[in-house]
């Protein structure tokens, strides 16, 4: 029933303009960059890197930052493709039709959010083949670069996680969409403020997501990374999962 | 009653919340062929019944079996029983109906193989088939609402619970809703609530009348209650209800506009006679006093207005 109820969801999101437009918007602003690094490197990086021993290449000057911006983007995107998952369901009053229906709660959140997962996966298709791409004018670091989509893969999965989580607090979209941006962009503002010379912190760090997709963008895959993300995910999901079982049993 | 269960068996339902009770000790036993008309005031409690009773809101208290699976223990066995339409039918407006059923069946449970024969069935039996191919969202809301009772029959569940379906339509489409669910109750059974009470009439073989959360009249349409007797009465110089209400053998007493009033009676001879006998001596110039035939509509203002007046 998980996988009826992630089909489902999926081939819903490309029924609506937003999914489309937000693909092609995000696609074009990424395509933009990549051009940009790639330029950068060619004209700026690669005389000087070619008298360095070991210098880095071009999987760390063009396709690390490229997944980094990509990281940033879908920040902003995120929000609009989680909000209407529950938010609209008590909207139009269809939790009815999920509710009364031989399905458990447990199975309708897990389908909604692998049905969000297969979007992510064929929205960073394009991005992975245009990376790819770069294999036919230079040798790559397949390792480095499996590892930065990992890392991106799993941060997104956690935002979609905590978006889902968020549109069941509200009728409306928009307010779902504006809960999920100030989560989302709030542990950002952790990972800057962490950093920041003068206020480092390692818990602002630790707690934000971008620490950890960076450590896996750099082509370190630590388990510890991937658990934070594992965990983060799962205990939004199960925090959804205690939200709808509520609503039936308090109304 | 035997060993077979009943189709649907409700004990001593409650809801509450906070600080207000929404519905208590409510219970039912419905069979198949049978139509259950809901009847109340608004607020009265009849959509939280119903969402109690298709398990999409778990109640206070009491128990709930569809065909003797308990709906609270084993909800995904249970469920696969009964059919849903809220009093909002849950649509997507950006599928078309072909589309939302097969979801609706999907999750259900229904094999994929059964799939185009239960979408044939019921987009015929709600005449749906002109329209199978269009956007939802481009619906008139008579077509949305034969989509939604679509969505709760399409499994063939034994039970079919519809809120309020014929809120919002014109005369013409409430009279193909009413006969396609007197069709319904050929197969299922079904609860219909509502608060029009020509409705439960036109469609209905049983009838519970709520208020304020608790079933305060329940019957079998076109059966009398033995030994009571309804009269109309018109006052000229009318006293304070209260004062109707203690003259001997009247049980209800019903203003349904100033000096006219509707009464239940125990004893047709003594209490006209004392009734006849109070207005001479208070002066309440008796202007008529006639038998009414009982109306689900006269049960329903005794019931309901005698429950909230004081």
């Amino acid at each position: 029933m998980i996988g009826f109820i992630a089909r489902f969801e999926f081939r819903r999101l490309f029924l609506s303009p937003l999914a489309w437009t937000l693909m092609a918007g995000l696609q074009f602003i990424l395509a933009l960059l990549f051009l940009v690094f790639l330029e950068n490197f060619i004209t700026e990086l690669q005389p000087k890197l070619a008298v360095i021993a070991d210098a880095p290449g071009a999987t760390d000057t063009v396709i690390a930052p490229l997944l980094v911006w990509a990281g940033i983007l879908w920040l902003g995107v995120m929000p609009l493709l989680t909000m209407r998952s529950f938010s609209e369901e008590r909207l139009y009053q269809r939790q009815a039709l999920l509710m009364s229906a031989p399905v458990s709660i447990t199975e309708v959140v897990f389908g909604k959010y692998l049905g969000l997962l297969l979007f992510l996966i064929s929205a960073l298709l394009p991005l992975l083949v245009t990376t790819a791409s770069l294999s036919l004018g230079t040798s790559l670091d397949w390792g480095k670069l499996s590892a930065g989509f990992l890392g991106l893969f799993l941060m997104l999965a956690s935002f979609s996680a905590a978006g889902l989580f968020l549109s069941t607090l509200s009728r409306q979209p928009a307010l779902a969409a504006g809960l999920t941006y100030g989560l989302l962009a709030l542990l950002f503002v952790f990972f800057v403020s962490g950093k920041s010379q003068g206020s480092e912190s390692a818990l602002f760090i630790y707690l934000s997501h971008f620490g950890h997709f960076l450590s896996l963008n750099s082509g370190l895959v630590h388990s510890s990374d991937v658990l934070y993300f594992v965990l983060f995910s799962t205990g939004f999901l199960i925090l959804t999962v205690q939200r709808l079982d509520s609503e039936r049993r308090n109304g | 009653m035997g060993n077979h269960p009943s189709l649907l068996q409700a004990e001593g339902l409650a809801r509450n919340y906070d600080r207000h009770t929404a519905v208590q000790d409510y219970h039912l036993t419905l069979e198949k062929g049978e139509i259950l008309g809901l009847l109340g005031p608004n607020g009265a409690g009849k959509s939280t019944t119903l969402r109690m009773l298709s398990g999409t809101l778990a109640p206070s208290q009491g128990r709930i079996s569809i065909k003797g699976i308990d709906l609270l223990e084993q909800p995904r066995k249970a469920k696969r029983e009964l059919g849903y339409l809220p009093d909002q039918p849950p649509l997507y407006h950006d599928l078309t109906v072909e589309e939302y059923l097969h979801y609706c069946a999907g999750l259900r449970g229904m094999k994929k193989s059964d799939l185009p024969g239960a979408i044939e069935r019921v987009t015929e039996t709600c005449a749906l088939g002109d329209v199978r191919r269009r956007l939802i969202g481009q619906l008139s809301m008579g077509f949305q609402q034969r989509v939604g009772i679509a969505q709760a029959i399409i499994h063939e569940p034994d039970l079919v619970i519809l809120d309020e379906p014929t809120t919002g339509l014109d005369p013409i489409q409430i009279n193909a809703i009413r006969d396609l669910i007197r069709k319904l109750a050929e197969d299922h059974a079904v609860i219909l609530s509502t608060h029009i009470l020509s409705e439960v009439e036109a469609v209905c073989n049983r009838v519970q009348i709520i208020n304020e959360g608790r079933i305060v009249h329940e019957t079998r349409l076109g059966n009398n209650e033995p030994g009571q007797v309804y009269y109309r009465l018109r006052l000229g110089n009318p006293p304070e209800t209260s004062c109707i209400r203690a003259v001997r053998g009247i049980q209800a007493v019903t203003e349904q506009y100033r000096g006219n009033y509707l009464l239940r009676l125990d004893d047709e001879e003594d209490s006209l006679k004392a009734l006849t006998r109070a207005a001479v001596q208070h002066g309440w110039g008796l202007k008529a006093l006639c038998p009414e035939q009982e109306s689900l509509e006269q049960t329903f203002m005794l019931k309901v207005f005698q429950e909230t007046s004081p």
